[in-house]
């Protein structure tokens, strides 16, 4: 059973109070796109074996989206953040690190930027 | 025949108004119209015959006695003014029961994925019964839980059944 700790509202909440939203932090590409571009953001996923950041939806409670980091062969969960995140957070990353120190990101992440994005803003 | 576990009653008197608003800039707002401090995360507030029940970061729940639904819902939307909110009287929308009696716990720990045992005294706990999404919280003597009403009478009855008599989680 997965238990995930809503990040909203603190509650730990059982799998089928959940609901799944497929992969995180995926980039949109839309109109004026190139076809494989949008073909990838349509279609591509990585399904790993191993660490993997997903979206959910407290469902059955707060009804907001947060985001999860775990590991989907074992089940761990590493943590849980906020929808409003770009990319994992240097907690999250820590909390693998600790539990999977071959693992790395593969993303790049750029230059740190502390402001508030507009679209973040809206969705607080 | 044995004692059922507890008594399920469906609470006709009960109003409920949704909140919906930034509650950082609007919970003073809210607190004076509705004269019931705004409840800590995950929490129920109460003051008189009226609470306030947390729902998410930008909803509350009021429930109070039903005849006052409509004044209470007008003096919302006059307090909130322009701002972006909205106070609605769902009173006819919800099915609200009442759980009572010591076993009281052992009938919603059969139907809810939650750990209800651990819930505060004044805490709010939205979850689901068996197939469908509610809302509990504790009174006097036991629990108050809240559904939709075109699902009311699936909700009574799945309450009925899980108070049956002997069909308590400890052990024999």
């Amino acid at each position: 059973m997965l238990t995930l700790t809503c990040p909203c509202c603190g509650i730990s909440a059982e799998e089928t109070e959940l609901a799944p939203g497929g992969e995180a932090h995926l980039k949109r590409f839309g109109p004026g796109s190139s076809d494989d571009e949008f073909e990838s953001y349509l279609f591509a996923r990585k399904n790993p074996k191993g660490v993997h950041f997903e979206r959910w939806r407290h469902a059955y409670g707060c009804g907001k989206w947060f985001l999860a980091a775990r590991d989907t062969v074992t089940l761990e969960v590493f943590g849980t953040y906020k929808a409003q995140t770009p990319y994992p957070t240097p907690e999250i990353v820590a909390a693998i690190q600790a539990k999977r120190p071959d693992w790395k990101p593969d993303w790049h992440q750029p230059s740190v930027n502390t402001t508030t994005t507009p679209a973040e803003s809206l969705t607080e | 025949m044995a004692e059922a576990l507890a008594r399920i009653t469906q609470l006709q008197d009960l109003g409920m108004i949704q909140i919906r608003a930034d509650l950082a800039a609007l919970g003073d707002v809210i607190a004076k119209a509705v004269g019931v401090a705004i409840p800590a995360q995950t929490s129920v507030s109460t003051n008189g015959n009226r609470s306030l029940c947390w729902m998410s970061h930008d909803e509350l729940l009021l429930v109070l006695p039903k005849p006052e639904a409509v004044a209470a819902t007008a003096a919302l939307t006059d307090a909130f003014g322009s701002s972006h909110s909205l106070a609605l009287d769902v009173s006819d929308m919800r099915a609200a029961f009442s759980i009572d009696g010591a076993k009281a716990l052992h009938v919603l720990q059969k139907l809810c994925p939650a750990d209800l045992a651990s819930m505060p005294q004044d805490g709010m706990r939205r979850t689901r019964a068996a197939q469908v999404a509610c809302g509990i919280w504790r009174r006097e003597g036991g629990y108050v839980l809240i559904g939709f009403r075109s699902v009311g009478d699936y909700l009574r009855g799945l309450l009925q059944g899980a108070a049956r008599p002997g069909t308590q989680l400890d052990p024999r």
